[in-house]
């Protein structure tokens, strides 16, 4: 491996980044985050959707930090190592609705593939079905990878291109500082802010802050990406991101063993619902929206930190779509799925299908 | 030489063309173009899976120029 000079990037890089993402998770549970749900991008990003009133599902509302810091982590990892490179057009519009389509599939289910397996680390044994949907829908896309599915070809642009999803991340952190969250308080200025409910459960923002910046520098340094795992296992049978997601799992488990956090079963699980055919199925969507957009939803952040444009739109897709999903009760909730969640599943499969078959041109 | 020229797609398409030219000539030198550090690593060890050596990593109009080689 000589030419690859970048330390995080070889097989105890990405461990390293795994083990250390598992452990920030558990602690920040530790500290205030929803059970089994110390990073989720999925939900996180929801919760944003809902801080900014895109939504109004009162239970799911609160700026994330550690959003904000995953793509500031980013942005600053590919700025010391000179990474970052200004880039779009690629499909961009298609990569707004994958991401929207990723969001609604994930929320059936109740997390991205990040939480899917911090589900399983606490003992949630339906984030089995979860994680079997993912690997189901990555695998659908890699059938259209192989049959000559891409998306064209992204161009180099204006560094500010780059830089608008950074922006907007310290924009939603001024709003933080501008309109802080009040004791009891549904609402701070333009912010909501939820006063029970997963929404209310936060670690201090200084430490989800400082949190999110580690692990998005880490992430860019080492490319960790789930989706990319499975991908790469099934493509190449490689097991590089694997051993990266394995040791994230594996991490996980041990710190909530030792944090009093595991609690195994399928029954009254934190966040999580029992209709396993849906979890199966939510996932799979969100797995085939992640495959057909190149990275789940915490590798599209970091990558949108690099300079990325297409990326930033994914993760604006998922926020919007997002919104979608609780104003159109496609959104599942821990006595089920939402009374949508069946028709956001069949759409779902349909739009990811239908951008599968119908962008296989050979690469110009 | 043969050339992949896979700059500006996003991932894992620059590994998918690299090796599906490498497999099709089994042998010699490949020239891969492409814009990312990523896929500079994931170029190498795709390459690397494969038998084949990195002999070049170049920057090149603000991406990269691997060389392949196998004998």
């Amino acid at each position: 491996m000589a030419a690859v000079k970048n330390i995080f990037a070889t097989r105890w890089g990405i461990i390293g980044v795994g083990v250390v993402i598992g452990v920030l998770a558990t602690l920040l549970q530790k500290w205030g985050n929803p059970a089994n749900m110390g990073v989720c991008v999925a939900c996180f990003d929801r919760d944003i959707a809902g801080a900014l009133g895109l939504h109004r599902a009162e239970v799911v509302q609160y700026m994330r930090p550690e959003i904000i810091g995953f793509v500031l982590g980013s942005l600053i990892a590919a700025y010391a190592f000179r990474e970052f490179r200004p880039r779009a057009g690629s499909a961009p519009v298609v990569r707004f609705v994958l991401g929207a389509f990723a969001m609604i599939g994930a929320l059936v289910f109740l997390g991205c593939p990040w939480r899917a397996l911090l589900r399983l680390a606490g003992g949630d044994g339906n984030a089995i079905f979860g994680l079997a949907g993912l690997a189901f829908g990555v695998w659908i896309g890699t059938w259209f990878l192989k049959t000559g599915y891409n998306l064209g070809r992204a161009t180099p642009t204006y560094p500010a291109v780059g830089w608008i999803l950074p922006l907007t991340m310290l924009g939603f952190l001024a709003l933080m500082l501008v309109f802080p969250q009040i004791p009891n308080e549904p609402k701070s200025g333009v912010l909501f802010y939820s006063v029970k409910g997963p929404g209310s459960q936060h670690a201090p923002l200084a430490v989800s802050l400082l949190a999110g910046l580690a692990v998005g520098f880490l992430a860019q340094r080492s490319r960790f990406c789930t989706m990319g795992a499975i991908r790469d296992l099934i493509l190449f049978r490689q097991i590089h991101l694997f051993s990266g997601l394995l040791a994230l799992i594996v991490t996980a488990w041990v710190m909530n063993l030792i944090l009093g956090q595991f609690k195994p079963g399928f029954e009254n699980q934190p966040v999580a619902h029992t209709q396993g055919l849906w979890n199966f199925l939510g996932m799979t969507v969100a797995g085939l929206a992640f495959a057909l957009g190149g990275g789940c939803p915490g590798r599209q952040l970091f990558l949108a930190g690099e300079g990325d444009g297409d990326a930033a739109l994914f993760v604006l897709g998922m926020i919007v779509g997002a919104g979608f999903a609780h104003n159109f009760g496609m959104a599942s909730s821990p006595s089920g799925i939402g009374p949508h969640g069946i028709a956001a599943v069949v759409v779902g499969l349909a739009v990811c299908l239908f951008i599968g078959f119908s962008m296989r041109q050979k690469a110009a | 030489m043969a050339t992949v020229d896979a700059r500006g797609l996003s991932c894992p398409q620059p590994v998918l063309l690299a090796l599906g030219e490498m497999k099709k000539l089994g042998r010699g030198a490949l020239e891969v173009l492409v814009d990312t550090d990523t896929s500079v690593e994931n170029v190498t060890r795709a390459a690397e899976s494969l038998g084949w050596s990195v002999k070049e990593t170049q920057p090149e109009g603000g991406g990269y120029r691997l060389v392949l080689e196998k004998s």
